[in-house]
């Protein structure tokens, strides 16, 4: 099992909630998505078993839904907006910038696995643009030295050992 | 005092003032806790719908007060919740769209993280309503902090008896469930997001049925979204005849405006419905004028899907009627602003590419319609445009138009064929010179 036991009793209590098993197919997948940081055809199994429905049901749903990458990435999944609002107050300068200082093409890795650069559509942030969300948080209002000050702390962060 | 999102809002404004009841409270960092949002009146909406209202009087109410859906097709809500079949024995269930996904859109989040029990409150309101004893909430799944934030609002909810069984010792019985997406703007579509907490993918389904006959697990649904929802206890309150007193004869209360793009100000303005575009945009109240002083050059006045507006057709009634006659839509009341030095070709290039990577991939012309799209705006756009693009962009999108199962379609289409016609000039001109009329000039701030 790649589940640790917290997760499946997790995913139990939330099929217990609704009136139909599978509906807890996308809190599941959320589950295992925040406790391994990617979804995998043996994540979908392990699911499918805790739910006692087929392992396709759960790979069909998880394929619909791109918030959850299908790969592994960096321990810092950094997703920058470049829809119309984030992009009018300087996304594609954002991601430049972030290239270069990562030294990463957009959907790349850094070499120390620490962080993983990709574009993303809207994310509801939009009036307090550029912005962009780095695993489940959000930072807004960014500017070339915001940018600097987060990056900074969360190589601190990980050289310091602390966790997602 | 500082806020998990540093959005600007005019909630001072709204503390003062007694018609702008949503953003009374979202500046009270207390406001999450029920305690505070009890003080502040809260729930007693609710109690009086238990202990004195019946369902049909709730319905009437909300019909009475002419509340409008504040997701974007400004359908009235009480309308919407007497679809629901008289003496149904099935389970009615009622969702909270929180799908926040529109470009642009960024109000309900406010409500979320910041007064999640006026949310619930509506939402109770709405299933007793309905006669639903099971209700949801679909909160888009990158929203993770305000899913936490209105998880621990529904705790206190259950242990102070707003939610439960037996409620206010009235015989109600009322639970709910926070459901989470995962990233996807078709999923704020009701029919989809019904598919979606089902466990299925995010399609959309073919109406009719609509949900109100045929929703989640086949039994009637009301699918309304979280600002409709957190009106419903003012109304409750204060009655139907006080909120449309509120806004226009036809677009009547408040709404909430998210401002973003080449403003000074963007923020989140709760504002009367009939307030003017232009005074949002340069009062220093809210936007305060276009950055740099420049000169405006267009408006988005709903959501990314809703026709432009050119600078001398801003001087305009913000309510459902007037934008409509203007040749677009209030939609989701996002207003996107944008300033002399940006390419209508490159802010289409925005646009089109979300609407190919959101499409759903059901109905043909809007899967493989976008997808062309995308291609032939982004030839013009590098400099590669051929002649007869134009035209042949017109007509994909009038093969799109009105021929898909749910409005991704035409909302992919409205800001593109609206685009070309109000800068056709400027489409051929990057055509005939490969290159842009205007440079666009968006750059990131250097910050301190």
């Amino acid at each position: 099992m790649i589940l640790t036991p917290e997760s499946v009793t997790r995913i139990k209590d939330a099929a217990a909630l609704y009136p139909q098993a599978k509906s807890a197919i996308l809190p599941a997948i959320t589950i295992a998505y925040r406790q391994v940081g990617h979804l995998n055809p043996d994540l979908y199994g392990e699911i499918a078993g805790i739910l006692d429905i087929p392992a396709v049901e759960v790979a069909e749903a998880a394929s619909f839904y791109t918030m959850f990458p299908k790969e592994p990435v960096g321990k810092y999944l950094i997703q920058v907006c470049h829809n119309i609002s984030c992009a009018l107050l300087g996304a594609e300068g954002l991601l430049s910038y972030l290239q270069d200082k990562l030294d990463i093409e957009v959907g790349e890795t850094t070499s120390d696995n620490l962080f993983t650069l990709v574009r993303v559509e809207c994310l509801g942030s939009c009036a307090t643009a550029p912005m962009m969300q780095i695993n489940h948080d959000y930072y807004e209002n960014l500017s070339r030295a915001e940018v600097d000050r987060i990056i900074e702390k969360l190589t601190a962060e990980a050289q310091s050992g602390g966790t997602l | 005092m500082s806020f998990y999102s540093p959005v600007r809002t005019n909630a001072q404004e709204a503390a003062k003032s007694d018609s702008l009841p949503l953003f009374r409270f979202v500046e009270d960092p207390e406001q999450t806790k029920i305690d505070t949002y009890e003080a502040h009146g809260g729930y007693q909406a609710w109690r009086k719908t238990l202990t004195e209202m019946t369902p049909e009087q709730v319905v009437g109410e909300v019909k009475n007060a002419g509340l409008r859906g504040r997701g974007g097709a400004g359908f009235p809500a009480g309308v919407k919740w007497g679809f629901v079949p008289k003496g149904s024995t099935k389970p009615k269930y009622l969702i909270c769209n929180a799908d926040e996904s529109e470009p642009g859109t960024c109000k309900d989040r406010v409500l979320l993280e910041r007064d999640p029990h006026a949310v619930i409150e509506g939402m109770a309101i709405a299933s007793y309503a309905i006669d639903c004893h099971l209700m949801f909430i679909y909160i888009r799944g990158e929203f993770g902090y305000a899913a936490d934030v209105m998880r621990a609002a529904m705790a206190e909810a259950y242990k102070k008896g707003q939610l439960g069984k037996n409620i206010h010792g009235g015989g109600y019985d009322l639970d709910m469930i926070v459901h989470t997406g995962g990233g996807a703007y078709v999923c704020g579509e009701e029919t989809a997001q019904t598919n979606s907490i089902e466990g299925r993918r995010g399609n959309a389904r073919m109406k009719p049925p609509f949900p109100a006959v045929a929703g989640l697990y086949g039994c009637p649904t009301i699918v309304n979204n979280v600002e409709t929802l957190a009106s419903v206890p003012h109304i409750i309150n204060r009655g139907g005849d006080w909120y449309k007193t509120l806004g226009t004869e036809k677009s009547t209360g408040s709404k909430i405006f998210s401002l973003s793009g080449h403003v000074r100000q963007p923020g989140n303005y709760e504002l009367l419905l009939g307030h003017n575009l232009k005074d949002l945009i340069y009062s220093p109240k809210y936007g305060g004028g276009i950055i740099g002083d420049k000169k405006l050059k267009g408006v988005i006045p709903g959501g990314s899907s809703t026709p432009f507006l050119k600078p001398d057709q801003i001087d305009v009634s913000l309510d459902y009627e007037s934008l409509a006659s203007a040749g677009t839509m209030l939609g989701s009341g996002a207003v996107i602003v944008f300033h002399e030095e940006t390419c209508i070709v490159w802010i289409i290039t925005k646009l089109i590419r979300f609407y190919r990577h959101e499409s759903c991939g059901k109905c043909t012309p809007c899967r493989e319609g976008t997808a062309w799209l995308e291609l032939l705006i982004n030839r013009i756009e590098q400099g590669g445009g051929k002649p007869g693009d134009i035209e042949k962009i017109e007509s994909i999108c009038d093969n799109i138009m009105g021929r898909t199962v749910c409005p991704l379609g035409d909302a992919a289409v409205m800001p593109i064929k609206s685009a070309i016609a109000q800068w056709r000039d400027e489409w051929q001109y990057h055509i005939d010179h490969g290159k842009c009329l205007v440079e666009t000039k968006c750059e990131l701030a250097p910050g301190n």
